[in-house]
């Protein structure tokens, strides 16, 4: 048998669990393990510039491919930077490995150097974590924590590990489990038979039905089988900001996001459905409004692996504990081999009624917004030409503000996984470094990161990531010279007091920070430029591009759901209400 | 309702931490808890009282078997089950008048006096958590009086055992 350090075994289960990249930073307490690294060629480490970058970078890589992404910190500063990134994947359900270095065993809870309770602070906003005690547990715990990351419902793993365990002098064998089986864990697959039959019949009886699906739909790879399902039920479909991609944006089944800023379609819909069909989404307080008047008349039969998330906020009437996938597939089944089906009297109606709200106020039928004018470019023109430019098939990732509202109702994404944001957590900082990621599965595609002048200084020392790795992604910038969304509330609620919310110039020159960086960075200050710099941005297939675009300051997003209110109670514009 | 909740699970480092900390981090109050190793030693049984309605009770029973380490949870009581709570009690008693009433105290309660001086008596007390209180309301005109309590103790009856 193989004798191994404990560095080298990190290595070796990491290259074992078919980990190709990881992003990372090093420091005393991983100094082993990367010595480990130089020491092969297989597993390759991409340094960033900050540790919560190297999580979003692995989150990135991971939700654009569906694999596991790895990051690898050093201990105490090291590790609590990458809480961000942790609790930014744990909202999401992306499944990442963490592994940071710890101070030696013998001197941890002494206050060392560089010391922090990684697994204790990492403890509310992790699926599970280790700390490795021996040497010999190393590769059974990188195999447990791969195992546990990807199945169920997934989510962050952390593993902490000591200093004196990964020690070059200490050799132990090396074995590499074949199977993981855990007696505590056993994640439900399939759905109760009973209950995906009773679903069906509820499903074919409907007259006015809404399919809500959300991210547990993409992260399960299950997008072929909603748009199957839809197509034989012939039933409208929104999908959740998490969710964008898992039903076609451009198709005519599709009403657009729902929720805080969905479409007007879309949320009355959801208000006025007498059966709402919840596919790996979890009724989010961004989606529901006010409890207590959400969807009156709704019968809800919902999907979802993960049983917390059934009956959390809005109870269920009809709850399916299982993968997306396997009861969507028992679903088409049975609709396939019955012989009841849809009302088609109803859902003629049903239609008709969605289509004169689509006409009226939907934001695809025409422009809700002023147009652009000269020097007054619309955040939602960047957009809509932004997807003209890639054909709608780039990667978008996003940061966390009116920027990342555009790009979800204005990019029509076709295909899951090419919509990449921060949603449940809504984290600023998020969108450059995922685009590393996506730009490192995907070498070949177009990476745009949708972004704002405020949330891009959150991690934009990754610029200097982007050069020494190659990966050229292109940052549109909607630059206002203000925290957009911040501004909006305040405009609506604050009777337009500006707390803390404008930079006063003192905004950096973003062409020449971002050339500082060897890069290429572009200003747009009109109108009948942004089309031309967008494509001559594109076409600089191997140069990061920084397209620093400036936008009306005083533009909204609408439609915006009033607080307290139900789904379907929407500002429409400055002035109107639905 | 108060509820009696028994949890069978991983005898590993921070499991305990991670059933507190749901408990903290997702606003459930736990009024006791108690644990320790089972005859088998690779596990653990937990047993936690909470008041909370039924809607809450069924999150937190979903949410403790979401926990990797968690193998099975019960709601004892929704079915016939026992509960058991152990008290220790030191008791300041110099006259011999409430020296005679707390021994009488005790046979009546079905407690055990566990030590004796010529000023105190500690007094061991099994039994569910109301008799217990009972007994706490016979001696609450008394100053000097320590109480330590183990939290309830809950297993099923018949024939069913929570066991891996």
């Amino acid at each position: 048998m193989e004798l191994l350090s404990g560095g080298d075994i990190v290595v070796r289960a990491l290259k074992d669990a078919g980990i190709r990249y990881l992003w990372g930073y090093p420091g005393g307490a991983a100094l082993h393990i990367y010595d480990a690294i130089f020491r092969q060629e297989e597993v390759h480490h991409l340094l960033v510039r900050h540790e919560q970058a190297a999580v979003h970078a692995a989150d990135g890589y991971s939700r654009a491919t569906g694999e596991v992404g790895t990051a690898l910190v050093t201990s105490g500063p090291g590790a609590t930077n990458a809480i961000t990134g942790i609790a930014t994947a744990y909202m999401d359900s992306i499944p990442i490995v963490v592994i940071s270095g710890q101070v030696p065993s013998s001197k941890i809870g002494q206050d060392a150097f560089q010391e922090t309770d990684m697994v204790g602070v990492s403890r509310p906003i992790v699926k599970h974590s280790f700390l490795v005690t021996r040497s010999e547990d190393i590769a059974e715990t990188i195999a447990r924590a791969y195992y546990i990351a990807k199945t169920g419902r997934p989510g962050p793993v952390v593993v902490d590990i000591p200093k004196d365990i990964t020690d070059p002098s200490y050799k132990v064998p090396y074995i590499w489990p074949k199977k993981i089986a855990l007696r505590s864990y056993q994640p439900s697959q399939r759905g109760h038979k009973g209950q995906i039959k009773r679903g069906v019949k509820t499903l074919l009886q409907a007259v006015k039905p809404v399919i809500y699906a959300g991210g547990g739909v993409i992260i399960d790879n299950a997008s072929d089988l909603l748009v199957d399902l839809a197509r034989q039920l012939n039933f409208p479909v929104t999908n959740t900001l998490m969710g964008l991609g898992a039903f076609p944006g451009s198709d005519p089944q599709f009403l657009g996001m729902l929720g805080m800023h969905g479409t007007y379609e879309a949320n009355m819909a959801m208000h006025e459905a007498d059966v709402i069909f919840a596919v790996g989404a979890r009724f989010d307080d961004r989606v529901t409004n006010d409890l207590d008047k959400f969807c009156p008349s709704a019968k809800i039969i919902q999907i979802d692996v993960d049983p917390t998330s059934i009956s959390k906020n809005i109870k269920s009437d009809i709850p399916i504990v299982g993968t997306c996938s396997s009861v969507m597939a028992e679903m088409i089944s049975i609709i396939k081999n019955g012989k009841s089906c849809v009302n088609e009297e109803a859902l003629k109606d049903w239609w008709l009624k969605i289509n004169t709200w689509r006409h009226n106020h939907g934001i695809y039928t025409k422009p809700r917004y002023e147009p652009s004018r000269g020097n007054l470019i619309k955040p939602q023109d960047v957009i809509k030409v932004l997807y003209d430019v890639t054909e709608g098939e780039a990667y978008v990732t996003s940061d966390v503000g009116q920027h990342q509202m555009f790009a979800a109702q204005y990019y029509l994404f076709d295909k899951p996984r090419q919509w990449i944001n921060s949603g449940g957590l809504g984290t600023m900082g998020f969108g450059l470094p995922a685009a590393m990621g996506v730009q490192l599965a995907f070498p070949e595609a177009s990476v745009a990161c949708v972004t704002g002048e405020g949330s891009i200084q959150m991690c934009i020392q990754e610029l200097s990531t982007c050069t020494q790795h190659q990966l050229p992604i292109k940052i549109i910038n909607l630059n206002n010279a203000a925290l957009g969304m911040v501004r909006q509330w305040q405009d609506m609620q604050y009777s337009g007091r500006y707390a803390q919310s404008l930079y006063e110039n003192s905004l950096p020159d973003f062409v020449a920070l971002t050339e500082s960086y060897g890069h290429i960075g572009m200003r747009v200050d009109h109108i009948d430029h942004l089309e031309e710099k967008m494509r001559e941005c594109f076409a600089l297939k191997d140069r990061v591009v920084f397209l620093d675009i400036r936008v009306d300051p005083e533009e909204h997003v609408y439609p915006m759901q009033i607080a307290g209110g139900s789904v379907r109670d929407l500002w429409l514009s400055k002035t109107e209400r639905s | 309702m108060k509820r009696i909740i028994s949890v069978l699970m991983e005898n590993e480092s921070g499991a305990l931490s991670r059933v507190v900390g749901l408990f903290s981090q997702r606003g459930y109050n736990i009024d006791s808890l108690t644990v320790a190793p089972t005859e088998d030693e690779t596990l653990s049984r937990l047993t936690l009282t909470t008041d909370s309605d039924d809607r809450k009770i069924e999150q937190i029973i979903k949410q403790l078997h979401k926990l990797i380490d968690t193998i099975k949870v019960v709601d004892l009581t929704g079915g016939s089950h026992l509960e058991r709570e152990l008290m220790l009690i030191k008791i300041r008693a110099v006259d011999s008048e409430i020296r005679t009433e707390l021994q009488r105290g005790a046979e009546i309660f079905g407690g055990n006096i566990i030590d004796v001086t010529p000023t105190s008596f500690v007094m061991e007390m099994v039994g569910n958590s109301d008799k217990l209180d009972a007994f706490l309301e016979t001696v609450a005109d008394i100053e000097d009086v320590e109480v330590v309590r183990s939290g309830v103790l809950g297993i099923s009856r018949g024939e069913k055992f929570l066991r891996v």
